[in-house]
């Protein structure tokens, strides 16, 4: 760990006092215009988005998927997704469910053992399932209002709320501890190009079974989002 | 020796007997069928044709609507479906407009189902137990996508109890339900260019869907 714990507090704390103060202000629910009041700018950043993964993202990622055999894929995948489980399992405590976070430490240590430094998902075939949190939900569980609805450049659809938390999962993101700036280049490159292909099918339906991406995206997003702060519930 | 005859024509007809009641009791069954059974029979039967049918895995779009077609479509509620979707403004179509909102919208639902059937390879289901209460006629029957690799995929399902049975008339992937995802895209384009509008624009998507069906993933 490079980055020191005073860093990250007074980044937790910048970002907590922003949100709070914004997250009153706003109006959960109601009409859907409502909760983006920033459409303007979302679909224009939604275009340039657009753009980007036409021409650069989704062709590479394309190519990943033709061209890799499918378990090289999944072994990709497996690698991200277990160092990712590290912040999950920390936001499974800060949320207050233990049990979760249980689950998300043991799967790390299996998985970076026995399954061969994490290219092995053996803890869900095992019946322990991965569990994907974020700070922007830990937040929602505190009781942050999300705030409206915001396209984040690269990253795509957010909230306010999750705006300000997305610099918190960024910094403590186990891939931005590499100090061999190439080796951590190619790992971001890798585990981006890797999560487009794995949504390439997804993607394409989408396209079509919306009448505007954008609306059908962000309305989608917003419930979804919801949703996982409740664990589904 | 009369004796044993006797007794194995016996045998005989309890065997008989058993076979017919349990004949009996499966047809009752399919008629009173519950509701978290219906979606666990229907899913489980969708995934194994999609993983074993060659044609399928090709992405043989008509194959595919015809396994749709007799699979899942007896259960769903499509009306129900598009009266949700189109909000407050159901009352203000005539019933020609009702109708072909209806149609047009059940296509482009096929259509999106269909795509998704593409992609299944090797994933599992796996239930949780169901929500609400079935003398209320409405529940929500919920499963989980496992697959190779991520979190699973949250697919619950809205039913309601009919005369001809439970009906699916909302579903709910990742946490979003369809109905209500659709509800804003719909009242927007009503909002351009009125019902009729609404209507065009599913038609012109159902041509496009038609011409360019989903792309199956790499074998």
């Amino acid at each position: 760990m490079k980055i020191s714990l005073k860093k990250t507090a007074r980044w937790c704390g910048a970002v907590m006092a922003l949100v709070f103060s914004t997250g009153c202000a706003t109006v959960p629910g109601g009409a859907h215009n409502e909760r983006d009041p920033f459409e303007r700018y979302n679909r224009s950043m939604y275009s340039f988005n657009k753009g980007l993964d036409n021409k650069v993202l989704k062709p590479v990622a394309t190519v990943y998927a033709d061209v890799l055999p499918d378990f090289f894929q999944t072994m990709v995948g497996n690698f991200f997704g277990n160092i990712g489980d590290v912040w999950t399992a920390a936001n499974n405590f800060l949320q207050g469910k233990p049990r979760d976070g249980t689950t998300d430490v043991l799967r790390v240590v299996f998985n970076s053992t026995i399954g061969l430094g994490g290219l092995i998902d053996i803890c869900s075939t095992a019946g322990l399932p991965k569990h994907e949190e974020d700070f922007g939900q830990t937040l929602g569980v505190w009781g942050v209002k999300s705030g409206p609805y915001v396209i984040l450049p690269v990253f795509g659809s957010s909230t306010l709320r999750d705006s300000f938390a997305k610099p918190v999962d960024l910094i403590v993101d186990p891939v931005a501890q590499v100090n061999h700036v190439p080796t951590r280049n190619v790992a971001r490159i890798l585990r981006l190009v890797d999560d487009r292909a794995a949504l390439l099918g997804t993607s394409d339906i989408l396209d079509g079974a919306a009448l505007d991406p954008y609306e059908f995206t962000r309305d989608a997003y917003l419930q979804r989002r919801q949703s996982r702060i409740r664990d589904g519930d | 020796m009369e004796l044993l005859n006797s007794m194995n024509s016996l045998k005989k007809l309890f065997a008989l007997m058993i076979a017919a009641s349990a004949l009996l009791l499966s047809a009752a069954h399919a008629e009173s069928e519950a509701p978290d059974d219906l979606i666990k029979r229907v899913s489980l039967e969708v995934l194994e044709i999609a993983k074993t049918d060659k044609q399928i895995q090709a992405g043989n779009q008509q194959r595919i609507m015809d396994v749709v077609q007799a699979k899942v479509i007896p259960y769903v509620d499509f009306q129900r479906m598009t009266t949700m979707a189109v909000g407050r403004f159901w009352r203000e179509a005539t019933p020609e407009q009702q109708a072909a909102l209806t149609t047009e919208f059940r296509t482009l639902l096929i259509y999106t189902y269909s795509g998704a059937v593409t992609q299944i390879r090797n994933q599992r289901l796996d239930f949780k137990p169901m929500r609400g209460d079935m003398k209320e006629g409405e529940v929500e029957v919920r499963s989980m996508v496992l697959q190779a690799r991520g979190e699973p995929i949250q697919l619950n399902y809205r039913l309601e109890k009919t005369s001809t049975g439970w009906k699916i008339y909302d579903v709910n992937i990742l946490g979003a339900w369809l109905v209500e995802t659709y509800k804003g895209s719909f009242a927007t384009e009503i909002g351009k260019g009125g019902i009729d509008g609404l209507i065009k624009t599913l038609s012109e998507r159902n041509k496009r869907l038609a011409a360019a069906p989903a792309k199956p993933p790499k074998l």
